[in-house]
């Protein structure tokens, strides 16, 4: 096994030298008065004025955030002001968050990125006051009078610069508000900050770019049907490779009782592509009615990190082509940031679904009873009814060649409270599974460090010093009990975690959970199992398995 | 630096009714007009900023979930740390309001060699729980002062606090011991943590620092000056009643009561409001069932969102070649990208 680490083009590092650079002690400067530098891999690129003029965005033109001039539209500080005053008025979440907090430093250090850089700015605490000495400035007396002695400070162009660095170092995972004892979630602030940000042109374009392409075409990378159509065959000759069968994958077909929507990267990038065939032979197993759409073809929803307004568009499609199609009801896929707008926003956003029926399980006849108004079933939720029903047959020793480790994806985890479902799914599909630390799973997870689209290569600093906790608890689990595959639930974990962990903990390789499904899935009149579904021997030549290790790991 | 400004700040508040009263001798000023104003402008602004918070909206249910939500009957729910119920919000409301439930996750991260280490650190927890706890029974045993005869839960919360007094006759109640010691640690901790020094505001050390005098005060009148307590009452129940007189009081008695008047009217526009905020705080006070019961948005606007119908012809002939099935012959292949535009119809 290759275990030297694997240092991504974009950064000249070493990871020794990164974890140097770690340093806690505060700058003597006081925070109001520190001004942000961009340095290369600590920023998205700006949104290209093509993709601002062809989604009607204001303030198109060339412009990049590492520029001294921002070319902000002349009034751009009335905007700003004005959108915060309406957004005080029509978030309650925000108008709080702005009022509540005493700085008593709990957050401080359950940020990931703050763990990663040590910049004092990256606690949650900071950040929001980069937001907050605004807003006291502007719409409390005690800031209008006392200015700084209260934390109060002019809205001016670094500020504007600074909520762009910090407010792209924030992955909306929402670790902070579980440790504050008045809730204050720094997502809504990033949330509102974004928005606000937007209104004057300043986006970035990895963001924008994948709301235009989900808007447009479909999926985020906009890949058009016949393409996708040409991806599912392939998918299929995959499966047929491993197991002998063939299965079906039906694009757009009217009257099937079930519409899936899994985010793209299921199906066109490695690994999620391994996850995309455990759902489909899952699917074709159980004998399952379903489709997928080309048209609502992304599970992730990119504009949820640019705005409200954007990510309504997005996910607007979904209940309009599950009417259209004329499905019963509707099964999301492995996905973070999907299930925090499906599980607490879509219904509102875009419902009410009144014309989908209440989902119900066709093989257990289990009801959703959870899922009654939205109509939207997580495949995890799914699967563990599938087995707890003994409806599928499952042979957990074709994962023998995994030590695996599971990752609570944030959103999944403080943004719904999905736990046990996946837990159960790994401990009936495979036989050497350990936790990571307790500090760092289940609700108090660490997030990968490219969530809420802060993924782009250019960002890969920040994206490697914020994946630095939650790499180094994989790190423990990898030294202690030989762990060399992380799960995880959310594509963004999936396109993500190769690369940190490739540099903080080489020698860990990253999967979905329906992959791990799909390997033990004992299917009817399939070929004799040589190879996973990554067409690799289904045990390492190398590393016999030892008999007596066969218990299960549970905390 | 901003301890400094902060610490000025509240000796010149505290040194005002030494002149005022013992130089200048304006005792109703400092004992009916000071003390009328400053609770007006805390029920006023109080109320006011309750009122705003009540009916800003909450557009969306976004509970933080800290547990397991409520899904496949087999898998026990956490009906607390993931509200699915009404009585399972209270549940997790009071246990943050009376207990500080989030405040006892405090865990502190650290990178040592190269590895992040993380360790239990209650003391926080313990610290805000013991100031807010000793401070509640401070105000209960206030009480006794405003009461001519006490409920019996009063009277037994004074004598179980006064306890101290029974053995070591000098002694300060409980309460104020521990009130003195947690307030002292959040100080501390503030001024030799550098992380926290450098959060911290000038109005952050003002609020502790203004408490400390008060409690220090409090703590004077009662050991060194020994101000007798029959005018103060006197002076207290004429105020309640609307009969305000001011009579011969220890002129130390000022500096305490106006410290607690400039609390009383700095408490709207500050930081403390965080005890009211606590109970409007949409991440704590909201079930996590928005699949089942659909939450609605006051303000809901329509945007304009995707159609199929764009999407069929900007794709018509992709889909063709694809063989899927198409709703529409008809048509022009859309050509120009679709202009949408941020606000949408109805905003």
């Amino acid at each position: 096994m290759n275990t030297s680490a694997k240092i991504p083009p974009q950064i000249n590092q070493k990871p020794e030298e990164l974890l140097d650079t770690i340093d806690y002690t505060p700058p003597k400067k006081d925070w109001l008065d520190a001004k942000v530098e961009f340095r290369k891999g600590t920023y998205c690129y700006g949104a290209t004025p093509q993709l601002l003029e062809e989604l009607g965005l204001p303030n198109p033109r060339q412009w990049q955030p590492y520029e001294e001039d921002w070319k902000l539209p002349e009034n751009w500080k009335e905007t700003i002001l004005a959108g915060m005053k309406e957004r005080l008025t029509r978030y309650r979440s925000f108008k709080t968050f702005m009022d509540t907090c005493v700085r008593c430093g709990a957050c401080a250090d359950k940020c990931h990125f703050y763990l990663g850089s040590g910049d004092p700015k990256n606690m949650p605490v900071l950040r929001a006051e980069l937001m907050r000495s605004v807003y006291r400035k502007h719409f409390t007396l005690a800031g209008k009078l006392l200015g700084r002695l209260v934390g109060a400070r002019e809205l001016t162009e670094d500020v504007l610069k600074e909520w762009y660095y910090y407010y792209h170092q924030c992955t909306e995972c929402r670790r902070c508000s579980l440790f504050c004892p008045f809730g204050i979630d720094t997502a809504e602030i990033t949330l509102m900050a974004r928005e606000l940000l937007a209104s004057v042109g300043c986006s970035s374009k990895w963001i924008l770019e994948s709301a235009r392409n989900s808007y447009r075409a479909g999926s985020h990378i906009g890949i058009p049907p016949h393409a996708m159509a040409n991806i599912m065959e392939t998918i299929k000759d995959d499966i047929e490779a491993v197991t002998g069968k063939r299965v079906e994958v039906p694009i757009n077909k009217k009257g099937a009782e079930v519409l899936f929507i899994t985010p793209s990267a299921d199906f066109f990038a490695m690994p999620g592509w391994y996850t995309f065939m455990g759902y489909a032979m899952l699917f074709h197993e159980i004998g399952l009615d379903w489709t997928i759409s080309s048209f609502a073809a992304e599970g992730g929803n990119m504009g949820f990190f640019h705005s409200m307004d954007m990510a309504k568009k997005i996910c607007g499609k979904w209940y309009t082509e599950a009417k259209r199609l004329g499905v019963k009801w509707i099964i999301g896929g492995e996905c973070g940031h999907q299930w925090r707008l499906v599980h607490q926003y879509l219904d509102t956003l875009t419902g009410p679904a009144d014309f989908l029926e209440e989902p119900v399980s066709p093989v257990t006849g289990t009801k959703f009873e959870n899922a009654r108004s939205a109509k939207m079933v997580h495949i995890c939720e799914f699967t563990a009814d599938l087995i707890q029903n003994k409806k599928i047959k499952l042979d957990p020793s074709r994962n023998d060649k995994w030590k695996l480790t599971f990752h609570d994806s944030c959103n999944v985890a403080r943004g719904m409270g999905m736990f046990e479902e996946p837990r159960y799914i790994i401990k009936n599909t495979c036989n050497y599974f350990y936790e990571m630390p307790r500090n760092t799973i289940r609700e108090q997870t660490l997030c990968c460090g490219s969530g809420s689209g802060l993924n782009p290569d250019e960002n890969m600093e920040v994206r490697l010093r914020g994946g630095l906790p939650r790499a180094n608890a994989v790190k423990q689990v990898h030294k202690e009990h030989g762990v060399n595959l992380l799960t995880a639930i959310c594509a963004i974990d999936r396109a993500a975690f190769p690369t940190l962990l490739g540099y903080w903990v080489p020698g860990v390789e990253v999967s979905g959970l329906h992959e791990l499904v799909g390997n033990a899935l004992v299917m009817e009149g399939e070929k004799e199992r040589t190879t996973d579904l990554r067409g690799e021997p289904l045990h390492d030549a190398g590393e016999p398995l030892r008999d007596g290790e066969q218990e299960v790991v549970h905390p | 630096m901003k301890v400094l400004y902060a610490l000025l700040a509240v000796i010149i508040l505290a040194l005002v009714p030494i002149v005022g009263v013992g130089e200048l001798g304006l005792r109703y000023l400092f004992g009916v007009i000071i003390p009328y104003a400053a609770f007006a402008i805390f029920v006023v602004g109080l109320a006011y900023r309750i009122v705003r918070w009540a009916r800003t909206p909450v557009p969306f249910n976004i509970p933080t979930t800290a547990g397991q939500q409520k899904s496949l009957p087999w898998i026990k729910a956490s009906n607390v740390e993931s509200p699915n119920s009404t009585l399972g919000v209270i549940a997790r409301m009071a246990l943050e309001i009376l207990f500080f439930r989030s405040l006892l996750r405090q865990v502190k991260g650290e990178l040592r060699g190269g590895e992040l280490v993380y360790e239990g650190r209650p003391y926080l927890w313990v610290g805000g729980l013991l100031f807010h706890w000793a401070m509640l029974f401070i105000v209960v045993r206030h009480l006794l002062v405003f009461l001519r005869t006490p409920p019996d839960w009063v009277t037994s919360a004074y004598i179980v606090d006064a306890f101290l007094r029974r053995v070591i006759p000098t002694a300060l109640q409980i309460s104020t011991v521990i009130v003195l010691v947690a307030v002292a640690y959040l100080f501390l901790r503030r001024v030799v943590s550098p992380q926290l020094r450098y959060i911290s505001l000038p109005s952050d050390y003002f609020a502790v620092l203004l408490f400390v005098a008060i409690f220090v005060t409090g703590a004077l009148m009662q050991q060194v000056f020994v101000v007798p307590f029959t005018p103060v009452r006197s002076l207290l129940a004429g105020l309640i009643t609307l009969s305000p007189r001011v009579p011969e009081i220890h002129p130390f008695f000022f500096v305490h009561f106006f410290l607690f008047n400039v609390l009383l009217a700095y408490f709207p526009f500050s930081k403390l409001m965080h005890a009211p905020g606590v109970f409007f705080s949409p991440t704590r006070n909201m079930r996590n069932d928005s699949r089942a019961r659909r939450y609605i948005n006051p303000w809901n606007y329509p945007v304009k969102v995707a159609t199929y119908e764009d999407y069929e012809n900007r794709f018509r002939k992709e889909l063709k070649v694809a063989g899927l099935p198409l709703e529409s012959e008809g048509g022009e292949a859309m050509k120009t990208p679709v202009k949408i535009s941020l606000r949408g119809e109805g905003g």
